[in-house]
């Protein structure tokens, strides 16, 4: 088995064949652990195929394998299959990894979960690991869209996973709308595109790019939709306000689904489109601006959360407009070598909050405090995914993060550049900052969990922290060595620049928070308008709950009202009418049959009079 | 005798009927106007056929006669029910045909 | 000698029906028993033809399985059957919604005689509207599928409430808005209504052919007059259209379906609908290229205004049954768009569309019907919670509707993606953003009531505590529905590849680029 292709498919089956089983075997799926265990088991054959795919496709070159989708008749009209090269087996294998991981994680999360509920949870579990790589080995537009929208799905399932709570229920819905809305768009942008190069293919794209033979007129309009739909997924402002409430799913589908994988689709998208992209800078530069901007949004939202997880998705989302900055001016293996290391320290963030939220039953920071000496381990991985984050040497973020902004100085976007640099200020700050009150300090009082309780994550889910963290440090270490290959000159002084606002991010938080030099009140007044604003989520919630309440359901409501008093109404005017013109006439039935033979008497002598008349 | 002479009588016994048929107010009497008035076409049929020599008109009228039995029958039947039901044979109480 | 498979498929429900009449009188489980032979035959043999279909003849309108006899030759009208790649795609819609309702209407109890034999007769007109390639006994076979539904509706239909208002609120009052009975005389009349214009535009079709043959195959070797094609469409589009629920002539469908009976939503939104859809194609773009292409404009503004007005409509609903009956408006227009895009994508999405739509809303309407049995309720925003207490049912829910907002995997998607990419290679290529905001909008309403019924919190109402989930036959027409759906979704191959050979001759002969 030395095709790549072979393996990504076998990689991509392996979790279909898990959600197959488990969708139609239901005593198997009622049983809970057996689905457990049979989708693990799966998942981890699926890893080491990924792997070994790689490590074959490394060497560059494309492999596919394809099938007939929708036939027709010249030719089919859609194929689906994989296409495996580089980027997409190194993303195959942070998925089956990050996927693999968090279903062993999961098994001592959800321990107290009822068994039914445990296997629909891995059932959806399968399910997305098959959607996200299908979509990671797309080799068209019709596969990426199909498997897109399902990884939306199983996004909007598992958000949903605990639908009996309202915030759940709604979160998953409003999850799958604000994506779908994007969705919409690039579903046109594909249309469009298919219709001005009469393919959906990659490599048939890239081709025709590589030949200049795609029409450019046009072409703006086409890669600003395929960009909608990767906003949506990957939360570029506006689109970004369904993945803070996605956090009511459990937390390692948070880490999974809302940090590491699917959120990343939209940046893995336009890694892979960017030659389609370059075609049309303007969008390029729209996709770097916005980036640079939702980084800095969501990093300032990150700053006044009290909810452990939700700083972690604000922080995805600022993480994630770094990523779309780098794309944007034109550096993609920046942008998407920040996806991986992103990939796995996020990972190791959400993971290490779950622990948290597993030992003291609370997402609220203020509640914590003093877990430091409770949970050594937890806190010693949760410290090295922060630093990860924030960008400090020798820890996972650091370098990626710097490609980032020395690709963001080199494309020419000084303005990007600057917010980009007070973002990972922020974010040193924010990270640090629940880190301090959360494991530093002393118990909250206010507590009400027994505290004997408290204490670290048992095996099942402490082994995959420890592999995360492993793989930050490592990566950290790792990366600088080999010689990523650069494509631009970055300059000296940005790396000093990062690492100054990083230290100086965290020793803000230390300050305010540990030592309390700073005091947290005069912090929050200083910058009082920004701090109401951002607990306001800049009123962004508030106006997508505007346009969908005020406009769609009551445009939906005059509509209806339309269709069934005024369409419908003419309609029985017509037959009341009818009804009123026979009321009238019944009258001439007196059912008296002297009147009826009178009646035929009459017709006679008029009809003999009309035939005799002298005309 | 000629031809107009039977179909005076003809006429006059039709009109005989219609006016019993419109005037009458028992179903019996409305029963037996239409008799009048069937006759008054069987009347017709015959002193057509014997002046014309043509024997279809006979035929036709023993048709009529036959199916006069019937309708007789079936008529005075439905009079019996209706007396039976409704307890009157008074045209002007049955309207159940009324609009 | 050859079996007439295609006559035994049709003509077996109505066995059943005469059989259920003389023998089953009083025994409701041999009723049921004979209607599921029945259709079980129909549905056996229409997967079998299915199977045996030659899909290699795509270069000639070839219609398969033909069998002749001729009933009035001096008239030149015979009984002539044939199935070609589309028809035969509608035929195993049928069998499936057909079966699947037998199972969804297990548990009728008022006069399930009359009912089952009544449906029954239903199903062979429908049968033969789709096999019948003589318009006299389309016709005929058209109306033998509208009649039935009066009595079916007004006699186990439910009554809704709707509270008259507005400036024609005293025609509302004055017709009895709500009823049964005013949905049932609603409806008929307005097919019949509809199938006037379609017997007016076969008997001029006849004329034209010169008063010798009502055949399909024969006329279609014609050159209709231009003038003639013109109005003759129209006439065809507003009869078959009423029945596909065209905009503003839609309103009887949801008044219809609402109060039907199960089995009879799932058959009339199911296939019924279809049979009107069906009808402008075969007839209209079949037989009448230069009309098809004078009105098609037409034809595509309304589809458009059926997607959109069709899914906001939905939305403001309350009944949920209501909803579902908007949504088949929505998708119609799905249907219609797809066939005025006059291409070969548009138009194999179109048929497939016929069947997705059709597979979904028999789905919808047969767990509608399970759900108000259980919980006797259909007002959405009463009900709440049901996901853990009928987890099936919910789940079959869910899977319609992720396949009525056009979710990959779902036979949906296959069907709205083809229409879209027919869309803006048409003529009219904006059409592509009504479409592209229906299904946006049906993400809207298909996920609120999704999650207001079965996956959100409780309802307080101490009625919907306990509630079972489906049981026994019940399970089979939701799995064979489900299953469909899915199977349809993940290997649209096996509908489209059939379809294309029937609609690549249309397409030649409309002289459009395939």
């Amino acid at each position: 088995m030395s095709d790549p292709a072979l393996l990504a498919l076998t990689a991509l089956l392996l979790p279909a064949v898990s959600f197959l089983v488990l969708a139609i075997v239901a005593p198997l799926r009622r049983h809970g652990h057996a689905a457990a265990y049979l989708s693990i088991a799966l998942s981890a054959a699926s890893l080491v195929t990924a792997v070994a795919a790689w490590r074959v496709s490394a060497a560059g070159g494309f492999a596919e394998r394809l099938f007939s989708w929708i036939p027709a008749d010249a030719g089919p009209l859609a194929v689906v299959g994989v296409l495996a090269d580089g980027d997409s087996t190194l993303m195959l294998i942070l998925v089956a990894l990050v996927s693999f991981l968090v279903q062993v994680y999961s098994l001592g999360y959800l321990s107290d979960e009822a068994l039914p509920s445990l296997g629909r949870y891995y059932t959806y579990q399968s399910l997305f690991a098959f959607s996200m790589m299908g979509l990671v080995l797309a080799p068209n537009f019709v596969q990426l869209f199909i498997c897109w929208e399902l990884v939306g799905l199983c996004s909007y399932l598992l958000i949903g996973y605990w639908y009996t709570r309202p915030e759940a229920a709604r979160a998953a819905v409003k999850a799958f709308w604000i994506t779908k809305a994007g969705d919409t768009g690039m579903l046109v942008g594909i249309v469009l595109l298919w219709y001005q190069t009469g393919t959906f293919d990659f490599l048939q794209l890239l081709q025709l790019a590589d030949t200049g033979l795609i029409p450019l007129e046009g072409l703006g309009v086409i890669t600003f939709c395929i960009y909608l739909g990767a906003a949506g997924k990957s939360a570029q402002f506006p689109f970004h306000v369904w993945l803070p409430d996605a956090m009511e799913g459990p937390t390692p589908v948070s880490a999974l689904i809302h940090a590491a994988t699917m959120v990343t689709a939209g940046v893995y998208l336009l890694t892979r489109l960017v030659w389609l992209f370059r075609l049309t800078p303007d969008v390029m530069e729209i996709v770097a601006w916005n980036g640079a901007f939702t980084a800095l949004l969501a990093a300032v939202l990150a700053c006044v959360q009290t909810d452990i997880k939700r700083v972690l998705a604000y922080s995805t989302v600022s993480q994630l407009g770094y990523m779309m900055t780098a794309i944007g001016a034109g550096f993609a293996s920046a942008g998407f070598l920040h996806l991986l290391t992103h990939g796995i320290f996020k990972a190791l963030l959400f993971l290490g909050a779950g622990a948290v939220i597993h030992a003291v039953a609370t997402n609220e920071i203020f509640q914590m405090g003093g877990l430091g000496r409770k949970m050594p381990q937890t806190t010693i991985v949760f410290v090295v995914g922060a630093l990860s984050l924030a960008g400090i040497p020798f820890f996972g973020g650091f370098f990626s993060k710097e490609e980032i902004l020395g690709a963001t100085m080199a494309g020419g976007f000084p303005g990007a550049f600057a917010m980009l640099l007070f973002a990972a200020f922020l974010t040193a700050f924010y990270m640090f900052r629940v880190i301090f009150i959360a494991f530093g300090g002393t118990p909250a009082p206010a507590h009400g969990v027994a505290e004997s309780h408290v204490h670290d994550a048992p095996p099942f889910m402490a082994l995959p922290l420890w592999i995360l963290a492993a793989l930050a440090v490592g990566v950290g270490i790792f990366l600088p060595l080999v010689r990523w290959e650069a494509e631009f000159e970055a300059l000296h002084w940005i790396t000093y620049a990062a690492i100054t606002v990083a230290v100086l991010g965290i020793a803000l938080a230390y300050l305010v928070y540990q030592r309390r030099a700073i005091s947290a009140g005069t912090l929050a007044t200083v910058f009082a308008p920004i701090r109401i604003a951002a607990e306001h989520r800049f009123w962004l919630d508030d106006v997508f709950a505007g346009i969908y309440r005020s406009i769609i359901l009551r445009f939906s409501l005059i509509v209806g009202w339309v269709d069934r008093y005024l369409v419908d109404g003419v309609l029985n005017v017509l037959s009341a009418w009818t009804l009123m013109a026979g009321d009238r006439l019944r009258r001439i039935q007196t059912g008296q049959p002297q009147d009826y033979v009178y009646g035929i008497a009459l017709g006679v002598i008029a009809l003999l009079v009309w035939i005799r008349w002298p005309r | 005798m000629g031809l107009g002479a039977y179909l005076t009588l003809a006429a006059a016994l039709f009109a005989i009927g219609l006016f019993g048929v419109i005037t009458r107010r028992n179903t019996i009497g409305i029963l037996l106007g239409i008799e009048l008035m069937l006759n008054a076409v069987n009347i017709n049929l015959v002193a057509f056929a014997r002046f014309n020599a043509d024997v279809v008109g006979m035929i036709f009228t023993l048709f009529t006669i036959c199916i006069t039995v019937a309708e007789v029958a079936l008529g005075l039947a439905i009079t019996i029910l209706i007396f039976r039901i409704r307890r009157t044979v008074v045209a002007d109480h049955l309207d159940l045909l009324k609009g | 000698m050859r079996i007439p498979v295609l006559s035994i498929i049709t003509w077996a429900p109505f066995i059943g029906a005469v059989l259920i009449m003389f023998l089953a009188r009083h025994r409701p489980l041999l009723v049921r028993w004979l209607a599921l032979l029945s259709t079980g035959t129909s549905f056996v043999l229409s997967l079998a033809i299915y199977w045996a279909f030659d899909r290699t003849q795509a270069d000639v309108p070839f219609f398969q399985f033909y069998e002749e006899l001729p009933l009035v030759p001096p008239l030149g009208i015979n009984y002539q059957v044939g199935v070609d790649g589309m028809s035969l795609l509608m035929v195993l819609l049928t069998s499936i919604i057909i079966f699947a309702g037998v199972f969804a209407s297990w548990t009728v109890k008022e006069r399930s005689q009359e009912f089952y034999a009544l449906l029954l007769v239903l199903v062979t007109g429908v049968y033969g509207v789709f096999i019948s390639l003589d318009l006299f006994v389309l016709f005929l076979f058209y109306e033998i599928a509208v009649l039935p539904m009066y009595l079916l509706i007004g006699i186990w239909g439910s009554s809704g409430e709707i509270r008259p208002q507005g400036i024609f609120g005293w025609a509302l009052r004055r017709t009895g808005v709500g009823t049964k009975e005013y949905a049932a005389m609603k409806l008929t009349l307005y097919l019949l209504f509809g199938s006037a214009f379609i017997l007016v535009g076969i008997l001029a079709l006849y004329v034209a052919a010169g008063s010798s043959t009502f055949s399909f195959l024969e006329m279609e070797g014609m050159q209709f007059d231009r003038g003639l094609q013109s109005w003759v469409f129209l006439a065809f589009y507003v009869g078959f259209g009423i029945l596909a629920g065209i905009w503003p002539l839609h309103t009887w469908s949801p008044d219809g379906h609402a109060s039907a009976p199960t089995a009879v939503s799932m058959l009339h939104a199911g296939v019924l609908m279809k049979l009107g859809a069906y009808g402008v194609v075969r007839l209209g773009l079949g037989l009448l290229p230069d009309g098809t292409q004078e009105w098609v404009w037409l034809v595509g503004a309304i589809a458009c205004v059926n997607i959109v007005y069709g899914a906001l409509s939905a939305m403001a609903q309350t009944d949920l049954k209501y909803v579902i009956a908007y949504s088949s408006v929505s998708h119609m227009g799905v249907v219609m768009l797809g066939m005025a895009t006059l291409t070969e994508t548009g138009l194999n999405a179109s048929v497939f569309q016929m069947f997705a739509h059709g597979i979904m809303t028999g789905l919808f309407f047969a767990l509608v019907g399970l759900v108000y049995e259980k919980a006797h309720s259909r007002a959405i925003f009463s009900m709440g919670g049901f996901g853990q207490m009928m987890p099936g049912i919910a789940t079959a829910f869910t899977v319609a509707g992720l396949s009525s907002l056009g979710l990959p995997a779902t036979a949906g998607f296959v069907a709205e993606f083809m229409t879209f990419l027919g869309a803006w290679q048409s003529t009219h290529p904006w059409w592509l953003f009504p479409a592209v905001i229906g299904a946006f909008l049906t993400a809207v309403y298909v996920l609120r009531v999704t999650k207001q019924i079965f996956w959100g919190p409780k309802a307080a109402d101490p009625h919907f505590q306990h509630l079972p989930d489906a049981q026994g036959p019940e399970w089979v027409a939701l799995v064979l529905l489900v299953g469909t759906l899915v199977l349809f979704g993940v290997a649209p191959g096996i509908a489209i590849g059939p379809v294309d050979t029937a609609t690549l001759p249309l397409l030649l002969r409309l002289g459009g680029a395939p």
